[in-house]
């Protein structure tokens, strides 16, 4: 159950890295890098239960943590230029 | 098969389900307007129906209090990332696509 | 007050990541959540009314199923719209001005219009300016404006 969930997970993320190889503008790319961020989140959580290791879960919280700090701070290098 | 793991088999398939449909989306969408949509929202979805799935079938425990602190983080700063790169995206004077213009 | 309330949560943050409960490591996370709260208690509070802040604590979970909700639907809209073969969309940029005044609502309805049927924010201003991005022409946001002013309650902090 667990394995199916991870691998339909895991086959979203590459259909959304077109989009990061692809993506016109550079905005598209940092929307599909979130995006592949929360899709990584869950499949964190879903390896976790299918090796029954709860240390993964640790991991996927400090994981969405840095993922969401790091597309704040690239978009406010872009705004500002700088990031102090 | 005992009922909980029945809701779990559920909710995990509703939350992959909605996770296809927002990559589909991110990739289908003419412009970047408009792929924020399925970015913000459907995105948020499936990772809250998969991560509730999974809290059903630990039951309450630590593991499950962890899953829902992570999946309530995702669904408040997922919007929050989104609408902050559509502001970026509008302050640096993107224009929407309308109807009927070629895909960019 | 903030500085003890911020200290307390971190505590029960760190208790429940690390859920062993040896003398070193309940120690050490005394000493760390009292460091992260003497730097960071403006930030996460700032000055509080705890009586106004519970009201609203409680208006917003009351607020939350109806929310849910509306998110189910826009989850719906928005994969009718993606799988649909000629895709029927129609966006439109539209602007709108609310009565909101804490930036605890602003922050509230900008999320709640990002995750309900066809609207993303683009920009929320600190005097309740609002820019939305709409993927159908004709939506009315005044229902769930409505409802956050509800939260916010009527006196101002």
């Amino acid at each position: 159950m667990f394995d199916v969930a991870g691998i339909v997970v895991a086959l979203a993320v590459l259909l959304v890295i077109y989009r990061v190889i692809k993506g016109p503008r550079i905005c598209d790319r940092v929307l599909a890098v979130n995006a592949i961020g929360t899709k990584t989140v869950v499949l964190l959580a879903l390896i976790g239960f299918m090796y029954e290791r709860p240390q993964f879960l640790d991991i996927a919280l400090v994981y969405a943590l840095i993922n969401f700090i790091a597309t704040i701070a690239f978009l406010k290098y872009r705004e500002m230029g700088r990031l102090d | 098969m005992e009922t909980r793991a029945i809701i779990t088999l559920v909710l995990l398939g509703i939350g992959c389900f909605f996770i296809v449909v927002a990559s589909v989306g991110i990739i289908r969408f003419p412009d970047f307007y408009t792929r924020v949509h399925p970015a913000g929202k459907t995105d948020t979805m499936g990772q809250a129906a998969v991560l509730i799935g999974l809290a059903v079938y630990e039951g309450l425990s630590l593991v499950s209090v962890k899953l829902v602190i992570i999946m309530l983080f995702l669904a408040i700063a997922n919007p929050t990332a989104t609408h902050a790169l559509a502001k970026a995206a509008y302050v640096a004077g993107l224009r929407p696509w309308r109807k009927g213009e070629p895909r960019r | 007050m903030s500085f003890i309330l911020t200290a307390v949560i971190m505590f029960g943050f760190w208790l429940l990541l690390s859920g062993h409960f040896t003398f070193i490591l309940l120690t050490s996370g005394i000493v760390a959540s009292l460091i992260v709260a003497y730097f960071s208690h403006e930030l996460l509070f700032g000055d509080i009314d705890l009586k106004i802040t519970v009201n609203r604590i409680v208006r917003l979970i009351k607020y939350m199923p109806w929310l849910v909700w509306e998110i189910i639907a826009a989850n719906i809209d928005i994969v009718y719209r993606t799988l649909h073969p000629s895709m029927p969309i129609d966006p439109e940029m539209i602007e709108f001005d609310t009565n909101l005044k804490t930036e605890t609502g602003i922050a509230i309805l900008a999320n709640s219009i990002t995750l309900t049927p066809g609207t993303v924010t683009v920009e929320a201003k600190r005097d309740g300016k609002f820019k939305v991005h709409s993927i159908v022409r004709g939506v009315n946001m005044s229902g769930m404006q409505a409802k956050v002013e509800m939260i916010e309650g009527n006196r101002d902090v």
